[in-house]
C-alpha cells in the first residue's frame, strides 16, 4: 500500500535514500540541497539505516570518499547543488571513468558570480558531458521516483555509471507537495542487492584502479565509456516498466504531454514543465494545437526518439533555465537542434532563455511563448531565433 | 606473530610491490614504498596522489602492485582512502566482511603539503583508521621539478630558479609533521630510508595504533636534487645526521626523538652533493648558508625541547640531576 503524504522534495528524496539504506555516503552542506542530508544524517544517527556517513570537508573530497567507497564494493551516495558540483567537477569524470555507480541528487542551483541560491540549471548542465547518467524531475514525486530508479539504472550490469537525479532548488527541493511513498519492502526488492564489481575491498584479487593510459590506449577507454552510454535508454525503459509495476506509474525516456497532434510545441525541463502543461491546457481549450515535451533522460540524450516526437510540429520553443556563454543557443536547445537536424521536414526552433537565478517562470511567460510560435506558424517568419525572457534588458 | 625486523626473516616475505616498475633509477620513493609494505603483517590496501610513484607504478595493462591499490587524483589520496575504509567499516557492520584490513595513502610533497593538504587535514580530523604516509622529496618532481611548500630554503627549482636578483627559494619548509601531530591524532613521525629499522618499526607501530596516522618520509630525487643516482641512501642518511631531517614521533601528543646523532654534522655535509644548492656555495650568497644552518640549529633545539617537555618525570628528575 502506497503511504500519502505532504512533503518537500528534499524530504522525499532523503526517504528514498533511507528506503534503499546505502552502504556509505558522503555528504557536505550546501544550499538548498542541505536540508536533504540533514535529514539523511538524522536516519544515521537513529539507527534507521546502515550507512556509515561521512561528514567530508568539501565537495571535492565528498566525490572522492565516493569514489574510494564504491571501488571498495558497495553501494554509495552523496547529493549536492551549484557550487558544489562545481567543485566535484574534476571527480565527476573520475567516478564515471572509473565506471562507479555512485547516485548523487542534484539540487539544480545557479553557479556564481553573482551569488545565487536559487533555482537555475547552471549547475547540472556544467556537469553535462562528465559521462553520467542525469535524470530530471518535474516534481517531488518524480524526484523521488527518479531516485529509486536511478540505483537499477546506474548498477545494472551492462552500464555501471554514475547518475545525478535532478530537481529544482526551492521550487521543489522546500516547497511540499502531496506525493505517494511506496512501501520499504517493495523499494528494497525493486532495487535489490548491489553487486560489486571487482571489489578493492576482495583482498584475495588485488585490482588496481585508476591507470596512467598513454595515447596507445587511451582512445579505445574512451571509446569503451561511450559503449553502455548507448546502452542506457533502454535501461532506463525496462526498469521504468518494472517500476510501474510497484508504483502504478509510468515513467519514459521523456514525457510528452498533447504532443501527438500538436502544430507547436514547448522544450523544458523540471519544475516549469508543469506551469507550462496549465497554459498548453488553456491553448487547447481555444482549440490551438499546442503540446510539450519535458526531457527526463537529459544524459545520455535520446536524440532519435525526441527527433521522432518532435518532427512533425510547425514550430517548437525550446526554453533553457542556463545559458551557454559563447554558444549562441542554450544547451538544451543545441541538443533539440540536433535531434531534428536529420530530418528534412522539421519545425522552426527558437530559444528562450528564462528562470535564471530563481526567477519566477509565470504562466504568461508560456502563453507569451505560445503565441510567437502561432505567430510564426501564421506568417512563416522568424524575429529572434533567442532571447532572454522574463527580464528587465 | 608479527615477522621479527630481521633482514633474514623480512627476506623470506612476498614483495607486494614488484620490480619492472618505471621509477628512476635511485629514486628514493619505491624504496620507502617497499619498507612500508615489508613492515605491514596484515593485508593493506593503498590509495596514491597523482605523482612520480603512481604514474610509473600502474601504467595500463601492468601494475606494480600486488595489493588492491586505487589512484583518484592528485589532491583527494587522503579522501580517497577515507571512502574505501569507511565502505570497510560499513561492510564489517553488517557480517559481509571479516578480514582484518589496514589502509595506506601514499603521496608526494605536492600531493600532500600543498593541494592534497586539506583532504588530508578533514581525513585525520575524521578520525579514519589509516596511516598517510607521505614520501617528501621536495619539489614536483614528477612534472619536473618545480617549488612545492616542502621545498627547502634556498633550493634551485625550476619555478624558484637561482638567478641573478633571487637566489632560489627563500622560504622555509612548512613543517608538516607538526601541523599533522597538531591535528591531536594519536600517532605522527619523520623517517628516513637510511634509517630502515626505525622506518619500519615506526610503520608496523603506527598499524597497530587505531585511527588516523601520518608519516613523513625523505625520498632523495636524483633529477631534482641534481645528485649522484646511487646516493639516495646516503643523502638521506646525511639529512638525518645533519638534523635538518630529525627522526621523531609524536605519540599521543608525546615527542619522542628515535635516533640522536653522535655528532651533529654541518648542514654543508647534506647540501654540497646537491646541485640544486650549488649557487649557495658563491662568497655572496655566504648568508644564505648560514641562515640555513641556523634554522636547522633552531628547529633542532626546539625539538629537543618538545622531547624534553613530554619525557617521563624520571628521566627530566636525572636530567637535571646530571645538570
Amino acid at each position: 500500500m502506497a503511504r500519502i503524504v505532504a512533503v518537500t522534495g528534499n524530504e522525499a528524496v532523503a526517504e528514498a535514500l533511507k528506503q534503499i539504506n546505502p552502504d556509505v555516503c558522503a555528504a557536505y552542506p550546501i544550499t538548498p540541497q542541505t536540508d536533504m542530508m540533514q535529514r539523511f544524517a538524522g536516519f544515521v544517527s537513529d539507527g534507521k539505516v546502515k550507512t556509515e556517513i561521512i561528514l567530508v570537508e568539501s565537495e571535492h573530497s565528498s566525490m572522492s570518499a565516493c569514489i574510494g567507497a564504491s571501488a571498495a564494493g558497495g553501494r554509495v551516495i552523496t547529493a549536492t547543488s551549484s557550487q558544489g558540483l562545481a567543485l566535484m567537477w574534476e571527480m565527476l569524470f573520475i567516478a564515471s571513468g572509473l565506471r562507479l555507480p555512485i547516485i548523487m541528487p542534484v539540487v539544480n542551483r545557479a553557479l556564481s558570480a553573482p551569488l545565487n541560491i536559487h533555482g537555475d540549471h547552471s549547475d547540472a548542465m556544467g556537469a553535462r558531458d562528465a559521462g553520467w547518467i542525469q535524470l530530471w524531475s518535474e516534481n517531488t514525486q518524480e524526484a523521488y521516483d527518479n531516485t529509486i530508479q536511478a540505483f537499477r539504472i546506474g548498477e545494472h550490469m551492462d552500464i555501471r555509471l554514475p547518475v545525478i537525479i535532478c530537481l529544482d532548488g526551492f521550487i521543489i527541493s522546500h516547497s511540499i507537495e502531496r506525493i505517494e511513498y511506496i512501501e520499504d519492502s517493495d523499494v528494497r526488492n525493486f532495487v535489490g542487492d548491489f553487486k560489486a564489481v571487482n571489489p578493492l575491498l576482495d583482498i584475495r584479487h588485488p585490482v588496481s584502479y585508476g591507470p596512467l593510459i598513454l595515447p596507445d590506449y587511451y582512445m579505445e577507454f574512451m571509446r569503451a565509456h561511450a559503449e553502455p552510454m548507448a546502452k542506457v535508454p533502454k535501461v532506463v525503459l525496462d526498469v521504468a516498466k518494472d517500476f510501474e509495476k510497484i508504483s502504478g506509474r509510468k515513467y519514459g525516456l521523456f514525457e510528452a504531454y498533447r504532443l501527438d497532434d500538436a502544430e507547436i510545441g514547448l522544450v523544458i525541463l523540471n519544475s516549469a514543465a508543469g506551469t507550462s502543461k496549465d497554459v498548453i491546457d488553456e491553448f487547447r481549450n481555444k482549440g490551438i494545437k499546442a503540446g510539450l515535451l519535458k526531457p527526463r533522460l537529459y544524459r545520455p540524450f535520446p536524440y532519435a526518439e525526441v527527433g521522432e516526437a518532435l518532427k512533425h510540429l510547425k514550430a517548437v520553443c525550446v526554453l533553457d533555465r542556463a545559458d551557454a556563454f559563447g554558444g549562441s543557443f542554450g544547451p538544451v536547445f543545441i541538443d533539440i537542434a540536433a535531434s531534428l537536424y536529420p530530418y528534412k521536414e522539421r519545425p522552426f526552433l527558437i530559444n528562450k532563455i528564462y528562470g535564471l537565478g530563481g526567477r519566477d517562470y509565470l504562466p504568461e511567460h508560456a502563453a507569451l511563448v505560445l503565441d510567437e510560435l502561432a505567430e510564426i506558424v501564421k506568417t512563416g517568419k522568424v524575429k529572434t531565433f533567442k532571447e532572454y525572457i522574463g527580464v528587465r534588458e | 606473530m608479527a615477522t621479527p625486523l630481521s633482514l633474514k626473516e623480512l627476506s623470506k616475505k612476498e614483495i607486494l610491490f614488484t620490480p619492472g616498475h618505471r621509477m628512476c633509477a635511485g629514486c628514493g620513493a619505491p624504496i620507502i614504498v617497499k619498507m612500508v609494505l615489508l613492515a605491514a603483517d596484515y593485508p593493506v590496501i593503498a590509495s596514491n596522489a597523482t605523482g612520480c610513484l603512481e604514474v610509473s607504478t600502474c601504467i595500463s595493462d601492468y601494475t606494480a602492485w600486488k595489493i588492491p591499490w586505487i589512484h583518484s587524483a592528485f589532491e583527494n589520496a587522503a579522501a580517497t582512502i577515507s571512502g574505501v575504509e569507511t565502505m570497510y567499516r560499513s561492510l564489517k557492520k553488517q557480517g559481509k566482511i571479516n578480514d582484518e584490513i589496514k589502509f595506506i595513502s601514499f603521496g608526494g610533497d605536492g600531493g600532500t603539503y600543498d593541494i592534497g593538504f586539506q583532504s588530508l587535514s578533514g581525513a585525520m580530523e575524521r578520525g579514519h583508521d589509516m596511516l598517510y604516509i607521505c614520501y617528501d622529496n621536495g619539489a614536483y618532481m614528477n612534472t619536473g621539478i618545480q617549488r612545492s611548500s616542502a621545498t627547502p630554503f634556498g633550493a634551485d627549482t625550476t619555478t624558484c630558479p637561482a638567478g641573478d636578483v633571487i637566489p632560489g627559494k627563500m622560504q622555509q619548509r612548512k613543517d608538516l609533521t607538526k601541523i599533522m601531530a597538531a591535528h591531536n591524532i594519536p600517532y605522527a613521525a619523520q623517517a628516513s630510508p637510511s634509517h630502515w629499522g626505525d622506518l619500519m618499526k615506526k610503520v608496523r607501530k603506527a598499524l597497530e595504533i587505531k585511527g588516523p596516522k601520518f608519516m613523513n618520509v625523505i625520498a632523495p630525487c636524483n633529477r631534482g636534487w641534481r645528485s649522484k643516482t646511487d646516493d639516495a641512501i646516503t643523502l638521506s642518511r646525511l639529512a638525518v645526521e645533519t638534523c635538518c631531517w630529525p627522526l621523531y614521533e609524536i605519540e599521543n601528543g608525546n615527542t619522542k626523538i628515535t635516533f640522536k646523532p653522535r655528532e651533529k654534522k654541518p648542514l654543508v655535509d647534506f647540501l654540497k652533493p646537491q646541485g640544486r644548492f650549488k649557487h649557495l656555495f658563491t662568497p655572496e650568497n655566504e648568508w644564505l648558508l648560514k641562515e640555513a644552518q641556523e634554522q636547522v640549529d633552531k628547529n633542532w633545539e626546539r625539538l629537543l625541547a618538545e622531547e624534553a617537555c613530554f619525557a617521563p618525570k624520571e628521566t627530566k628528575e636525572k636530567a637535571s640531576k646530571e645538570q
